[in-house]
């Protein structure tokens, strides 16, 4: 009898072998039944991002890196052996416009998995969401650890649980004993004022007189008397609770009293223009990532950075290289593709339990969430404005090569 | 205690402050009182100047004063389209409000489209510096702004005083049908006023882009003081913006320097209460 001839079953037997290869490949590979049983379409992703509003300069730096990621991951194949999608909404920088459409996402878009938007105030009106729908969110910048109580949150951004002590105490030990006084001046941006308020204890452990504190309002556009202040009170160091370009605004006026702060720190400045301005020179700043060796070393961090600079200046951004808040968003995307991955599933619980269990590898590198409020240690370095450009200076693991930190 | 220097410093900054918030507004006074026009583009087409100034002097290297020269006339003509527009549909004081937030919310998005959403600052070697005057530094860019602003002020003040556009203008006002049989040209005349304050976003938006940094959500960042300035001042009033300015401009530098720098922006609106309590027949 040849191979074509009809056998007794009434199936050939070439047909007969294929059906048992395919039954033998589906007893195989039960696991990814649950995978292909939760749909067979594109895996739909659902955020938002500060696209427009005063936080736009940061909420479309995330774009251009979640455009970049999702390209990347289609191009290998997509994630589960699917497409995906990422379902992108304008939350217009306002908290309050940012629950309304993750409730969207979830009920109306019937999106698979969450993102986070930025930034801090956002972040925490998504998880409100998410806690309700019992979902994971991986974000981005998360700046008041101690308010993300949902056990199902994940901060792609290692600041730590204590980042007002941690931060300040690495700045602290960096500077060493030149610094005797110091002048805190604060937006009241929540974030900000949470970081720079709770450095103020720090400063008094360490013996650090305080001789100025001042707050301001956020989005004040008149610095001249705060650097009057400023002058007067002739700090060491000026330890600025700053967001965007607030640290500009208060150099650019004490320039006009014609007075420079010796030492002078940042919380969270817009990274072009305190770099390329010629008051910024010496300034610091914390950050988890520079586009610098050895952070860029990590496998995929080349290539991120070359595609994230091509993006950036097509999009004419005055500062088109990989930091802090673009390494954590592709951070977060990177630890939310891995528990899907290596839980085989868009379980949320699933996926939360093995990330609070296993951390995840970023090219931050390896992050963990093990500690209070799925915080794992504070990740964050010490960078300086040198030769208008950020190079890190600390700690010694972390420095670029040929930096040497300065200290007045 | 707070020092004289400190004291000292934190009035002129407050002065120069002030100066701009007359600058940013006298356009807008004067629409806002001869044509009944609440013109929240005022702010937009400052910031359109601004970035056309940052892209002409710190991408293209022309001088500034150069680039006064084409933005004047072409935002006279931005004032005078909108002006027409207004008037072809009729659109009364109320509904201007809306209209021209509009206008705004396109310019922010144009503004972004064009020069992304990040800040934008305009590296120019430009009146850099500070002269020293008996311990207190009075920024060279500060003082040009200043005198242009008072200029400007006292021109306007002037014209409207003692010239027949003035009169023309008072008259036009108070009633229109016996001013136009008296001859009074009203449209021309609101164009013409229209264009004025066209032309002074210009001049506000170049000393914008030489004194500060630009992003296109920063529209509406001079509104409440400004607006503040303008209703304190007298609608209409070119000296009174000016003199209002100032008052507001030193009261919230002087808090700053005396207080915390938080309660400075509560100063422009406490003395705006205060004074309508006391003084309503001021609008």
């Amino acid at each position: 009898m040849s191979d074509r001839e009809i056998s007794k079953s009434g199936v050939t037997r070439r047909g007969a072998l294929a059906g048992g290869i395919a039954t033998a490949a589906a007893a195989s590979l039960p696991a990814a039944i649950p995978a292909l049983a939760q749909g067979t379409g594109p895996i739909r992703i659902g955020s938002t991002l500060a696209l427009t509003g005063p936080l736009a300069q940061t909420g479309i730096l995330h774009k251009i890196v979640g455009d970049i990621f999702i390209d990347q991951a289609n191009k290998s194949g997509g994630l589960l052996g699917r497409k995906v999608e990422w379902v992108l909404l304008d939350d217009q920088s306002k908290p309050d416009v940012t629950r309304t459409l993750y409730e969207r996402l979830l009920t109306v878009d019937k999106v698979d998995l969450l993102i986070g938007p930025y930034a801090t105030g956002s972040i925490l009106s998504a998880m409100g969401v998410a806690q309700r729908y019992n979902k994971i969110l991986v974000h981005h910048t998360f700046g008041i650890p101690s308010l993300a109580k949902y056990d199902m949150h994940i901060p792609a951004w290692p600041i730590g649980f204590n980042p007002e002590k941690t931060v300040t105490n690495r700045v602290m030990d960096m500077l060493g004993n030149k610094v005797k006084t110091v002048a805190v001046v604060t937006s009241k941006f929540p974030s900000v004022h949470f970081l720079t308020v709770g450095a103020r204890p720090v400063f008094k452990e360490r013996g650090i007189q305080e001789v100025l504190f001042l707050e301001f309002e956020f989005g004040a556009k008149d610095f001249g008397p705060i650097a009057a202040r400023v002058k007067d009170a002739n700090p060491d160091l000026l330890f600025m609770g700053a967001i965007g370009l607030e640290g500009n605004q208060l150099l650019e006026a004490l320039e006009k009293l014609n007075w420079t702060p010796r030492n002078h720190f940042y919380t969270y400045p817009t990274p072009g223009p305190l770099a390329l301005s010629p008051m910024g020179k010496d300034a610091l700043s914390f950050t988890a990532y520079e586009d610098l060796p050895p952070l860029n070393k990590a496998p995929g961090a080349a290539e991120f950075g070359k595609l994230f600079t091509d993006a950036a200046k097509a999009a004419n951004n005055p500062y088109p290289f990989v930091e802090t808040q673009t390494a954590a968003s592709y951070s977060a995307w990177q630890i939310l593709f891995h528990a899907a991955k290596e839980t085989n599933s868009l379980d949320d619980r699933k996926m939360a339990d093995f990330l609070k269990k296993n951390g995840a590898p970023t090219i931050i590198g390896k992050v963990r969430f093990d500690g209070p409020n799925n915080y794992g240690e504070d990740m964050m370095r010490i960078k300086q404005v040198q030769n208008q450009k950020w190079v890190i200076v600390y700690p010694d693991e972390f420095k670029t090569p040929g930096s040497q930190l300065i200290i007045k | 205690m707070i020092s004289a220097t400190l004291l000292g410093q934190s009035v002129l900054s407050g002065f120069f402050a002030g100066c701009l918030y007359a600058l940013l507004g006298l356009g807008l006074t004067l629409t806002w009182r001869y044509l009944k026009v609440i013109n929240l583009a005022h702010f937009a087409f400052v910031l359109i100047a601004a970035y056309l100034t940052f892209q002409l002097v710190g991408k293209n290297g022309l001088n500034p004063l150069l680039v006064a020269v084409i933005l004047i006339p072409v935002f006279f003509l931005a004032g005078v389209a909108q002006q027409a527009l207004i008037e072809h549909y009729k659109v009364n004081e109320f509904a201007s409000i809306i209209l021209t937030f509009g206008f705004a919310m396109i310019a922010e998005a144009g503004l972004q489209w064009i020069w992304s959403a990040d800040y934008q600052k305009l590296e120019a070697h430009y009146m850099r510096g500070s002269l020293q005057v008996a311990g207190l530094f009075l920024p060279i860019s500060d003082i040009v702004m200043s005198l242009v602003a008072i200029s400007l002020c006292v021109m306007v003040w002037a014209a409207m005083r003692y010239t027949w556009l003035g009169k023309a203008l008072r008259a036009s006002l108070d009633n229109p049908g016996i001013a136009a049989a008296f001859g009074v040209p009203n449209r021309k005349l609101s164009y013409l006023v229209a264009g004025a304050s066209g032309a002074s976003t210009a001049i506000g938006g170049i000393f914008v882009a030489l004194l500060s940094t630009l992003a296109p959500s920063q529209i509406f960042s001079w509104l409440g003081v400004v607006f503040a300035a303008a209703l304190l001042g007298g609608l209409g009033s070119p000296i009174g913006i000016l003199a209002a300015g100032i008052l507001l401009g030193v009261s919230e530098h002087v808090t700053m320097a005396i207080t915390a720098p938080s309660w400075a922006p509560v100063v422009p609106f406490t003395l705006l209460m205060v004074i309508l309590l006391l003084w309503p027949e001021r609008i």
